[in-house]
This record gives structure tokens, C-alpha cells and sequence, in this order.
């Protein structure tokens, strides 16, 4: 096990917007984190990344609370733009070595070069399917034990989502976790291993997607109708 | 490559490589992609892809040499088999489809021999 929520719960005044979700992360594997806006994903994600602080209940990073040692090893990237306009895609990679020790320089310049940008663009200038293969080569660039991803295919062409993919598929190793949040549930159907419906804050349901399939004839988009009364295309 | 999302990935996918044999697109004692080459061209999960290639060497269709990786099999007994199970797969398929439409074997036979000598 390489994470551990423990009924970690997160209430915004009278909102809770993370109900006491228990779950646990193994690794080597890719989870499919699903569920409409607002179901709770991006704050569960936002407190393993140690950017909120649980309300109570607490999560565990290989046995330990989350803090400065686990922000080392575990690699967020937020649905926020989070790059000063002024910045290049040169500066981007700068900014991030400064920040991160498991950063490599080299696997960034292979991976803006293969996603067709360079290096001198800015990212002000940048359309959302470009910045969403930046903010994905930036993060994927980290050697990270844990990869968090909120909503990487969220608004970009089929082309850019084949390239995010690829690069996802490519840090799968039997060390590392990668936990993608998405509302296009069947993009994630072929690349997960297991998947985690929340709904309005709660963990509603946790499963082995290829057992569903062999055991249930189920793909998870029929789980997601089950659980959601839709199949998720009407979000977004 | 497209799939069914309600039947399991990894049997798809070995199938794709079993009819990449027969078809000779993978020849015999051929060497086939790394798990992480099969992923990424398949976009498919690596711990698929293991299991497509473990159900593989267990139907004998391709064997693991340690350390250098998962060959097709040279047996051309076994590529033969597995030639016979496609279309035995497909002719079952066929005729519980033209069972359904309600033709007899006898008519269905009888069709299928008049297509032929068109």
C-alpha cells in the first residue's frame, strides 16, 4: 500500500465537500477517479497533495502523514492554470527544477518536443489543448511515486488526448501510482486498473475494472450509469 | 484498435494477436513488443498487457525466454489450431445468426452453395 485515506473528511463552512472517504492505493497501478463537478475528487486529490489540510480523518503516505517529506514523492497537477503568463515553456521547466529534486530536465525536453511545442512559446499565448500537454509533460517530467491528475483530457481535440494518454501509459511502472480524475469515464475505460465513483463527497463505490468486465460483463460506463443515472457525457 | 468496454480488454487484445498470427502479420519464433511498447501502441494498461501475454504462453500461442522477452510460438501445429478455432468461431457465429433468421442448416447450405457458383 502506498496511500492510505482514513475517513478523511474536508468541510468548507457548512459544505462538506470530502465525506469521511476511506480508501487505499496500491502501487503499480492507475485508478480512475470518477464523478460529476462537485462530487468531491479535486479536494480528496488537493488534500494528498497536502494543499488542504483534512477537516478530520487523516491520509496516510507509505504510513506517514502527508507533509514536506510526501510532497516530495507525490506529483500534482491541478485543473487550475498555474504558470505566471509571462512565462515561457523554457521557463516552466526552470520553475518546476527549482521546486521539484525527482525533476528531469531531459524527460521535459522530450516531452514538450514530441507534444509539438518549443521551448520559447508563451504561456499566455499557449490554446487549452496546448496547455493541458504542458501541464502534463511539466508533471510527468517528475520521477513522482504518486501522480495525481485532475481532468488531464478535460476540454482538448482527440489528437492532444491521444498524446496525454501516451505519456501516462509511459510512467506506469510496478512503483508508481497514478490516480486520473476525469469526467470522460470511457477515455479511461482501456487504461485503468481499478476504478472510484464519488458522489457528493463520498466514496460510492470502489472496483477492479477488468473483474468487472470478466465477472459482471460490465465496462465502467455502465457502472458510472448505474451510480450516476448517466453516463457522464452531459457533465463537463 | 477498437474495443467492447463490457468484455475484458485482455482477451480483445490476445485475440488481436492471435489473428495477427494466423494471419502471418507475426511470423513464427517471432519477437513481440515489451509490455510498455504494447501498452502505449495499443493505449491499453501495462498489467493488461502482462495478462494478455500470460494467457497467451498458457494457450501455448507464445513462450517467455527469461530475460529476453515473449516470442510467437515456432510450433506450426499450434498456429494450424489456432487457424481452425478462428473459423470455427466464425462458422458458429454464422449459423446461430442464420438460425435466428430462421433458415434451416439444409437452407442454409443451399444458399450458401448458390452464392458460390454466382
Amino acid at each position: 500500500m502506498i496511500l492510505e485515506s482514513r475517513e478523511a473528511t474536508k468541510k468548507y463552512g457548512s459544505k462538506t465537500a470530502v465525506n469521511q472517504v476511506s480508501l487505499q492505493l496500491e502501487p503499480g497501478l492507475v485508478y480512475a477517479m470518477l464523478g460529476p463537478n462537485g462530487s468531491g475528487k479535486t479536494t480528496w486529490m488537493k488534500m494528498v497533495a497536502g494543499l488542504v489540510k483534512p477537516t478530520s480523518g487523516e491520509i496516510l503516505y507509505q504510513g506517514n502523514p502527508i507533509g514536506k517529506e510526501s510532497r516530495k514523492e507525490i506529483a500534482y497537477m491541478s485543473t487550475e492554470p498555474y504558470f505566471y503568463s509571462w512565462m515561457s515553456v523554457a521557463d516552466v521547466g526552470k520553475y518546476y527544477e527549482d521546486f521539484f529534486e525527482d525533476f528531469s530536465m531531459e524527460k521535459y525536453r522530450q516531452m514538450i518536443s514530441r507534444m509539438e511545442l518549443t521551448e520559447d512559446m508563451k504561456a499566455k499565448k499557449l490554446s487549452s489543448g496546448m496547455m493541458a500537454k504542458l501541464k502534463i509533460a511539466v508533471t510527468m517530467a517528475r520521477g513522482a511515486r504518486l501522480y495525481l491528475l485532475d481532468e488531464p483530457l478535460n476540454g482538448i481535440d482527440l489528437l492532444a488526448r491521444d498524446q496525454i494518454m501516451k505519456s501516462i501509459l509511459e510512467a506506469i511502472d510496478p512503483d508508481v501510482t497514478l490516480v486520473v480524475s476525469s469526467h470522460l469515464v470511457d477515455e479511461l475505460e482501456r487504461v485503468a486498473d481499478a476504478a472510484i465513483f464519488m458522489k457528493d463527497g463520498i466514496l460510492a463505490k470502489q472496483c477492479m475494472v477488468e473483474e468487472l468486465r470478466i465477472d459482471e460483463h460490465k465496462s465502467v460506463v455502465d457502472l458510472y450509469r448505474e451510480i450516476y443515472g448517466h453516463g457522464g457525457e452531459e457533465v463537463c | 484498435m477498437e474495443y467492447n468496454s463490457s468484455l475484458p480488454i485482455y482477451l480483445q487484445a490476445a485475440n488481436s494477436i492471435k489473428r495477427d498470427i494466423v494471419t502471418g502479420k507475426l511470423s513464427p519464433g517471432v519477437k513481440l513488443p515489451s509490455v510498455r511498447e504494447l501498452a502505449v501502441a495499443y493505449t491499453i494498461n501495462p498489467n493488461t498487457v502482462s495478462r494478455v501475454y500470460k494467457e497467451l504462453e498458457m494457450e501455448g500461442v507464445c513462450f517467455t525466454r527469461r530475460g529476453m522477452g515473449t516470442f510467437v510460438t515456432e510450433d506450426p501445429g499450434k498456429v494450424r489450431q489456432l487457424k481452425e478455432e478462428m473459423a470455427g468461431t466464425l462458422i458458429r457465429e454464422f449459423l446461430e445468426g442464420m438460425e435466428q433468421l430462421g433458415f434451416s442448416r439444409a437452407e442454409t447450405i443451399g444458399l450458401l452453395e448458390e452464392k458460390q457458383s454466382k
